[in-house]
């Protein structure tokens, strides 16, 4: 593309772009124009509509209102990825390949070259190795993908759209899995190929490296478009700042004064765990412990370590100054702690039974009665979880499946509570339900805390955190970067530490 | 909640239900009113008890599939199994008649004998696929044919006998009464009693439930996920051995020959009784009925000339298709929009 560096030249354009799913509006009036040969970096907090407007972009959902420009005319794009055909490519966070093929194999997945039915590899194979040369990827068109590094994976991907001739390529936190070499190296290609004049979207929580990378950054906040800025201009502190700012209504309760001189009845030493590094904290009685920081952080990994479902490398776990190492759930569930799962479809609930059956699989020890279960306890257990969590369901025989996520939540933490912990860790406890039920939910946590419950709240909301949490520990890559309290608990103190800007010296 | 709501939710409900665990005993009604019609001898009594008596091995084998497939495993070895711990029961008995002598001690070692090949066996396939994190379908696939071998090699090639001495003590096991029932028919009822009870009424049976429907989630609830799963091939085990027992007075020989197929019918009752082959849902009181409907088939083309009794396999497999068709979750929904 000889006309790669033109400067008003948009290749693809969002034009007051609105999104609404059902009557949850997602995008209000969006612009964004993105230029041949820029790298235009997407930043905004969790559900601020990124991942909305890059599908749109790319054609898997259509727009509510408003319209795209694309090289300069205004079309709408087919669905179901088939934009692709046009050039425009977006490769999502998971990755799209098939695990067990070659490099080879997978960039011409469903447009083999071939005669007369016979495949004809080598020039496959030599077209792949000419477009691996140009990346500086250094990686064979017969390597196997589940061998390759998720970096190297990820430079298939785009080896595989630029052999689609892609001129626009949207990638979804392409950085988030790399460590730092491998984002190096992910950084140069993408250098190169910005080059050849191909215009890269790329969307990313990682601040300074937006600032490294990008040429320009459009900033989105709560699904409207805030500023589209040059890089050059904005530094990463005031990135931050713009991607917060809004005020916290009364969805969340008043919270109890925390008592600083309660027991501690949790303390973690420099736990060491798979994604997880040196992690210490304090949790005592009576008190809600948010715990913040980017996806793919180590959060659940902490806490999935501490309740015995994962491996612990190394460090002390004290529960009541005692200490402790759970070797299965059913250990933590017998001294007191539960941990209620953020992934409440594949691993919280049994979609395909009742509600009673799912209600107390967690402590259905407390039903038996000499071997047998008693159903009319679980009944009377039902009955009271539907009462003191407001669970609204056609009747008690409706499948778990068929309720709405706002209720399956409600169920889920009724299962959780009905072991009668004594200290509860709630991994997103709001993820994909509605406000009104956010509301109950935050109002209910408050509860617990009140009557002495230790609560831990791991949440990439952040107004969800500072809302109910008296304590705030951020992590970042592992690692916890810093414990906030009082006044200390706001957006900019938690973004600066979650995106690295900022770590506590010593804990 | 209104209760007009309530009901109309309740009714379509049970609608399904009803078709889909009533289905085994319709089918097994209709098999015996054909069986009646073709011949009347069908349902004298001595040809049900004969009946009966036969389904009992396949039965017993199949209640315990039940818990291993509701947890979402599968036991391919249980013929083998089967053979192998006849083979070395008789072998057991043998030697034990010359210190016993042909009484009631020699057979209470071999069935002992029996019991603790059945456990260890279960054992081995639960640890192997659970511990060892190999799927269960190569597991089993495996110790099929290693306990298949392990029968030709005792037996070497050909077939190992009961010794005359003990076959007088052991025979009433398969071929007395009591209470006007034959023994192995008492057994299969018992083992059936117990199986529904493990499976419905105690926690044993809701976790194997979890564990099929969703293993995360199993683990997620405090569940030990693979010591229910073990106990579940354990079970299986000890429900080979007790078939073995009663199993090996009817001929009084075990060959490379014996329980060929067995696996396969046990694993077809199972199925057709309405247990979800995937896991998660399970009915001991369906894999009996399957049991039952298997050995039906089997028996009126004995009785009738119309189908070559060699067809039996044929019948069989037709049953098991037909009855996992009828059992799809979408059939109720596309027949009604026919209709």
């Amino acid at each position: 593309m000889p006309d790669g560096r033109m400067e008003n030249h948009s290749v693809l354009e969002a034009d007051r772009i609105s999104k609404s799913f059902g009557a949850i509006p997602v995008l209000f009036s969006v612009n964004m124009q993105i230029r041949s040969g820029e790298v235009h970096a997407l930043i905004g907090e969790n559900g601020a509509g990124k991942s909305t407007l890059m599908k749109i972009l790319s054609g898997f959902h259509n727009p509510t209102s408003g319209s795209i420009r694309f090289q300069g005319a205004e079309i709408s794009l087919p669905a179901n990825g088939e934009a692709e055909e046009m050039g425009i490519v977006l490769i999502h966070q998971e990755l799209n390949l098939a695990e067990q093929m070659t490099v080879e194999e997978n960039v011409f997945l469903g447009r083999e070259i071939s005669r007369n039915g016979i495949l004809k590899r080598d020039e496959m194979r030599q077209t792949v190795q000419r477009y691996l040369d140009e990346v500086g990827l250094n990686i064979a068109p017969t390597a196997r993908i589940s061998d390759l590094s998720i970096a190297e994976k990820q430079m298939v991907e785009i080896v595989k759209a630029i052999s689609r001739d892609a001129c626009v390529l949207i990638m979804d936190e392409p950085t988030a899995v790399l460590t730092q070499a491998e984002t190096e190296l992910f950084f140069r290609q993408v250098r190169r190929l910005k080059a050849t004049g191909v215009a890269i979207v790329f969307v990313s929580h990682k601040l300074s490296e937006v600032k490294e990378i990008a040429d320009r950054i459009t900033i989105l906040r709560d699904g409207q478009w805030i500023a589209t800025k040059p890089a050059a201009a904005l530094t990463p502190d005031a990135m931050a700042q713009m991607m917060v700012g809004r005020e916290l209504s009364d969805l969340y309760p008043p919270l109890k004064e925390a008592d600083v001189d309660a027991d501690r009845v949790l303390r973690v030493k420099n736990l060491c765990c798979d994604g997880v590094r040196d992690v210490s904290f304090d949790l005592r009685k009576g008190e809600v412990l948010g715990f913040s920081g980017l996806i793919g952080a180590g959060r659940t990994a902490v806490f999935e370590a501490i309740c015995g479902l994962t491996h612990i490398e190394s460090g002390q776990i004290l529960v009541d100054g005692k200490e402790t190492r759970f070797a299965s759930v059913a250990a933590a569930r017998d001294a007191g702690i539960a941990y209620l799962t953020k992934d409440r479809k594949a691993k919280g609930l049994l979609l395909s039974k009742q509600m009673r059956l799912n209600l107390t699989l967690l402590s259905l020890p407390k039903f038996i009665r000499r071997l047998g279960i008693v159903v009319a306890a679980e009944e009377a257990a039902l009955e009271r979880a539907i009462r003191r969590f407001d669970i609204r369901a056609l009747d008690h025989k409706t499948k778990v499946g068929d309720l709405s996520g706002g209720n399956q939540q409600k169920l889920l933490l009724a299962k959780v509570m009905e072991s009668e912990p004594r200290i509860v860790i709630i991994d997103e406890p709001t993820r994909g339900i509605d406000v009104g039920t956010k509301q109950q939910i935050y109002h209910f946590i408050a509860a617990l805390a009140a009557e002495g419950v230790s609560v831990v709240v791991i949440s990439s909301e952040m107004p969800e955190i500072i809302g109910i949490s008296h304590r705030v520990v951020v992590m970042r890559e592992g690692q916890i970067m810093g414990v906030l309290t009082g006044d200390d608990i706001n957006e900019n103190e938690i973004v600066r530490y979650a995106a690295g800007l900022k770590q506590e010296a010593t804990i | 909640m209104t209760a007009a709501a309530t009901n109309s939710g309740k009714k379509g409900q049970q609608m399904r239900f009803d078709i889909k665990t009533a289905g085994p005993a319709i089918a097994l009604i209709l098999l015996c009113i054909i069986g009646y019609l073709l011949n009347p001898a069908f349902l004298s009594e001595g040809n049900l008890a004969n009946l009966l008596t036969r389904s009992a091995f396949i039965g017993i084998i199949a209640i315990g599939a039940t818990f291993v497939i509701t947890a979402g495993g599968i036991d391919l070895s249980v013929g083998s199994m089967a053979a192998a711990i006849a083979g070395v029961m008789i072998i057991i008995m043998n030697s034990a008649v010359e210190t016993f002598g042909g009484g009631v001690t020699t057979v209470l070692i071999g069935a002992g004998s029996s019991i603790l090949l059945g456990l260890g066996a279960g054992w081995v396939n639960g640890i192997l696929t659970t511990k060892g994190k190999i799927e269960a379908f190569i597991v089993t696939l495996g110790t099929m044919g290693i306990y298949r071998s392990l029968v030709t090699y005792f037996a070497d090639g050909g077939t190992l006998s009961l010794d005359f001495a003990v076959r007088g003590t052991y025979r009433p096991i398969y071929y007395d009464s009591f209470i006007g029932l034959p023994i192995p028919v008492w057994v299969f009822a018992v083992v059936s009693v117990l199986g529904w009870l493990l499976l419905n009424r105690t926690a044993f049976g809701r976790y194997c439930t979890a564990i099929g429907s969703n293993e995360a989630v199993a683990v997620y609830s405090a569940i030990k996920v693979d010591r229910i799963k073990t106990m579940t091939y354990v079970i299986q085990g000890l429900c080979v051995s007790l078939a073995t027992i009663i199993y090996v007075p009817r001929l009084g020989s075990a060959s490379a020959s014996t329980g060929v197929m067995w696996e396969l019918e046990a694993i077809a009752a199972v199925i057709i009784g309405g247990t979800v082959l995937k896991g998660g849902y399970g009915r001991v009181g369906g894999t009996i009925l399957g049991a039952l409907i298997l050995t039906t088939i089997g028996n009126i083309l004995n009785f009738t000339d119309i189908i070559s009794n060699y067809l039996n396999g044929t019948m069989q497999g037709l049953i098991i298709i037909i009855a996992v068709w009828l059992q799809r979750g979408d059939w109720g929904s596309a027949r009604r929009k026919k209709t």
